[in-house]
């Protein structure tokens, strides 16, 4: 219940933060929003000697268009997602998605960096990130660079993040006026983390769907992107055959940890279901 | 380590104090403050029953540290009765309908219900039961808590609160 001692600092800009970070080494931690962090740490955890409070740098915060692009600052939180009018009408699935993530307290405070950079496999938004080719700004000590969400993950808690990174930012293309969408999670209650969940963007030409993309969520130790399963749906109707076909092929990438939201076949199987419902909706929202 | 000095209004009066970094905002609010109103009910940032009213968003005060409430403006459940002492719409709600058993709760319910009425002055059903989704009760079955609530929400409105019909 009571976390280990830390020094705590707190950085006003990114250079701040990346040089304590780097001279202060493996034993600091970044803390965004924290609640994935502080829960570690009052269990034991997690317990870095010092934490670099990334709350009071304000290049972290806002959210704004980019060209092609839209560009979310990662100390942007779960609720300013929720709220923010230029989401809701240029990517609405991360609104979608966002008000599944645990509960209004914790969106108050939890932050998109947080929920992408922890390399958690339960939280949601990598793999919406994956399904909509996000591109993750980050800031080290070599300077600026930029990694593909879907190069992003390598394994449970494991990323593209080195010692003393910090991600400043997600950069997402806009997909097409008239885009289909949609985050289908199950859960064993509202808040909870996925048993399986499946975000899928399509957009539909003349009844046959001219681009798919689809994103797993917690049925493997990384967020999935099923791309053979959206290959196999391009070109189709959404015909009853052509789906079990993509989620057979989407299962088959799945391998979910036995726990106590289910079983491994269970989970895998329930990642099919919630991919069949996401295509369903996302179809139904698509114009074409 | 070292304390840090850290300064906040809460329930509108200002506050400073020493506090190390590991201090989590609950138990500052409950120890140092002296603020027992907001509750730990938990290990796992799942109850609510610590809720707090921090720069106008609904914060489970065990789930950040009191470092990083520096400067804040924190309202807690015993700020929220009115200036003269009578019960704000919320405590008349949880009376009036019984939204209570044992209370332990109650402050996080009725501290996080205030910042939902500010987001929405009149939710359905639905939208209650989804904005308290951070709060759990394990005496009530929330059927009170929610017409606790609708309740508030009407008299907010200077509407008459009508319950639905069993």
């Amino acid at each position: 219940m009571i976390p280990g001692s830390f020094e705590y600092h707190r950085p006003s800009s990114v250079q701040e933060a990346v040089g304590l970070l780097a001279k202060l080494g493996d034993d600091s931690r970044a803390i965004a929003g924290g609640h994935s962090l502080i829960p570690m740490m009052k269990l034991r955890l997690a317990t870095p000697a010092h934490l670099v409070d990334l709350g009071g740098i304000a290049d972290l915060k806002g959210i704004r268009t980019d060209g092609d692009d839209i560009v979310i600052g990662a100390m942007t939180t779960q609720h300013e997602l929720v709220s923010s009018d230029l989401l809701t009408s240029k990517i609405p699935i991360l609104r979608e998605t966002s008000l599944q993530v645990a509960d209004p307290q914790v969106r108050y405070v939890g932050t998109l960096g947080g929920n992408v950079a922890n390399g958690d496999p339960g939280n949601d938004m990598p793999a919406v990130m994956m399904c909509l080719g996000a591109i993750y700004h980050v800031m080290g000590k070599s300077g600026e660079r930029r990694v593909a969400a879907r190069d992003f993950y390598q394994g449970a808690y494991f990323t593209a993040l080195e010692g003393g990174d910090v991600l400043t930012a997600v950069r997402i293309p806009v997909p097409p006026a008239g885009h289909g969408y949609a985050y289908e999670k199950l859960k064993r209650k509202i808040g909870d983390y996925a048993t399986a969940a499946a975000a899928v963007l399509l957009t539909m030409s003349g009844g046959k769907v001219a681009s798919c993309s689809i994103g797993l969520t917690n049925v493997a130790e990384t967020p999935l992107w099923a791309e053979e399963a959206a290959n196999i749906l391009e070109g189709s109707t959404l015909d009853a055959a052509t789906v079990k076909r993509a989620v057979a092929a989407a299962e088959a990438i799945t391998a979910p940890a036995s726990d106590a939201r289910g079983p491994a076949a269970y989970r895998t199987k329930m990642a099919g279901v919630m991919l069949t419902r996401a295509l369903a909706r996302a179809r139904s929202k698509a114009h074409g | 380590m070292a304390k840090s000095q850290v300064s906040m209004e809460v329930n509108g009066r200002a506050v400073e104090a020493l506090v190390e970094p590991r201090t989590l905002l609950i138990h500052f609010l409950r120890e140092q403050l002296r603020l027992t109103g907001p509750h730990i009910g938990c290990e796992t940032s799942h109850c609510g029953a610590c809720t707090v009213d921090l720069n106008g968003k609904s914060v489970k005060s065990c789930t950040m540290f009191a470092v990083q409430a520096n400067g804040a403006n924190i309202r807690t459940i015993e700020g929220m009765a009115n200036p003269d002492g009578t019960l704000d719409a919320l405590q008349e709600g949880f009376r009036e309908m019984h939204g209570l058993q044992c209370g332990f709760c109650t402050p996080g319910m009725i501290t996080r219900a205030y910042r939902l009425l500010q987001e929405n002055n009149n939710p359905s059903e639905e939208e209650i039961r989804f904005g308290i989704a951070g709060n759990l009760c394990r005496c009530t079955g929330y059927q009170n808590i929610v017409r606790a609530i609708q309740y508030a929400a009407a008299k907010l409105n200077g509407v008459p609160f009508q319950e639905a019909a069993e």
